[in-house]
């Protein structure tokens, strides 16, 4: 090639190098950027609930006797309406309002029993006991059993689900 | 750094000579007509991307797949861009791995010693139908079902073994589940390793015999 045609910056080499590697970056980047929403829009969706859920009349639950009430709630997972298992633990005290606590144990979400025997709470996945109140008494869990939020219309009984 | 970083690096794995040998071998003077084995690699990847970020949402059973693609297309961010670049990537690799069939005949680089370049590249192009060919029924929609309808019959006018291979296409004497899921598992793991091994057998050879030029008035 005549010298005077010649780029006195680069040779030819390196500018094919430079442009192919800037070409190939914007154009991962144009369909890198998409990828990562494609993968976390689902994520951010609001799947979550906010219901008052009607657990009936308060006869139904004895005192001084931890109860489990289960419900289920439909939820629409992507493509899927799918039904969401609940239970709620209902704690009657004479001259008090009724505590209803959640059967998901503070640690990792496993379903806690209620031991009648022990007169304790006890979660099989990581060997956790909860007192009838609620509160921890030995194994991993960080917190007290969490309580919902309660409504008494006459002598029904209502909790406040919400959720994410 | 960087340079240390890479020489290090090279002195253990070669890159300097993967480089070299993939990347600044010889070739004779070409023209466009020989970019276009490049340009299907360069689909075939974009289609394997894409098909495994489809496979995050798709479940191919006959009661969800339709809707699990609704949801791609209408639920997910970007997921008409991801399912779009699979739906015309496919049509487009086929077109250009056909025209590379056509370039490669009609120059002659399918004579020795490159003929079994050439019946790889058979395989592929066959491959890649295959892939259309399955592909095409996973959306589960009324055109993709009665394709795969049609598709399996025409494959059951075989003389003597023809109501063989549409039972085993189907899975059964009827499309069903049975199709659906082993359709599936052909597009996205048999036909898919068969390539990949082809493929790579593909470009050895090129690699290693180098192409051929232009013919001229000699040859």
């Amino acid at each position: 090639m005549p010298s005077k045609y010649r780029s006195p910056v680069m040779d030819r080499r390196s500018f094919v190098k430079i442009v192919t590697a800037s070409l190939g970056s914007m154009m991962a980047a144009i369909v890198g950027l998409p990828v990562i929403q494609y993968f976390i829009s689902p994520a951010l969706g609001k799947t979550g609930s906010d219901d008052w859920i009607s657990l009936g009349s308060l006869d139904n639950f004895p005192f001084d006797l931890p109860t489990l009430f289960n419900f289920n709630i439909t939820q629409v997972n992507g493509w899927e309406r799918s039904s969401m298992s609940y239970g709620a633990f209902v704690l009657r005290k004479e001259g008090q309002d009724p505590i209803v606590f959640s059967d998901v144990c503070t640690h990792l979400s496993c379903r806690v029993n209620w031991d009648e025997e022990n007169k304790e709470f006890h979660c099989p996945c990581h060997n956790a006991f909860f007192d009838a109140n609620g509160e921890v008494v030995s194994g991993p869990p960080p917190r007290p059993l969490d309580q919902y939020e309660i409504r008494l219309d006459g002598d029904q009984l209502f909790i406040h689900l919400t959720e994410g | 750094m960087a340079e240390n970083v890479f020489s290090w690096l090279d002195e253990r794995l070669g890159l300097k000579a993967i480089y070299d040998t993939i990347l600044d071998r010889k070739v004779p003077k070409v023209n466009w007509w020989f970019t276009l084995g490049s340009a299907s690699l360069f689909l075939g990847l974009m289609q394997g991307i894409t098909g495994m970020l489809l496979s995050v949402y798709y479940v191919p059973t006959p009661d969800h797949a339709y809707d699990s693609i609704t949801f791609i297309m209408t639920g997910v961010q970007f997921g008409w861009l991801i399912r779009g670049i699979h739906h015309w990537g496919a049509s487009l690799l086929i077109l250009t791995a056909f025209i590379h069939m056509l370039r490669v005949f009609f120059y002659g680089a399918y004579k020795y010693p490159r003929e079994f370049t050439w019946i790889t590249g058979v395989g592929l192009l066959i491959s890649a139908l295959g892939m259309g060919f399955t592909g095409y029924l996973l959306p589960w929609n009324q055109r993709s079902y009665w394709a795969t309808t049609v598709g399996s019959e025409i494959a059951g006018t075989v003389p003597w073994v023809g109501d063989f291979i549409l039972r085993t296409l189907r899975g059964g004497t009827n499309l069903s589940a049975l199709t659906l899921s082993r359709f599936f598992s052909l597009h996205i793991w048999i036909f898919p390793a068969i390539i990949l091994a082809t493929v790579g057998t593909h470009l050895y050879l090129v690699i290693r015999l180098g192409i051929s030029h232009i013919p001229d008035k000699d040859s």
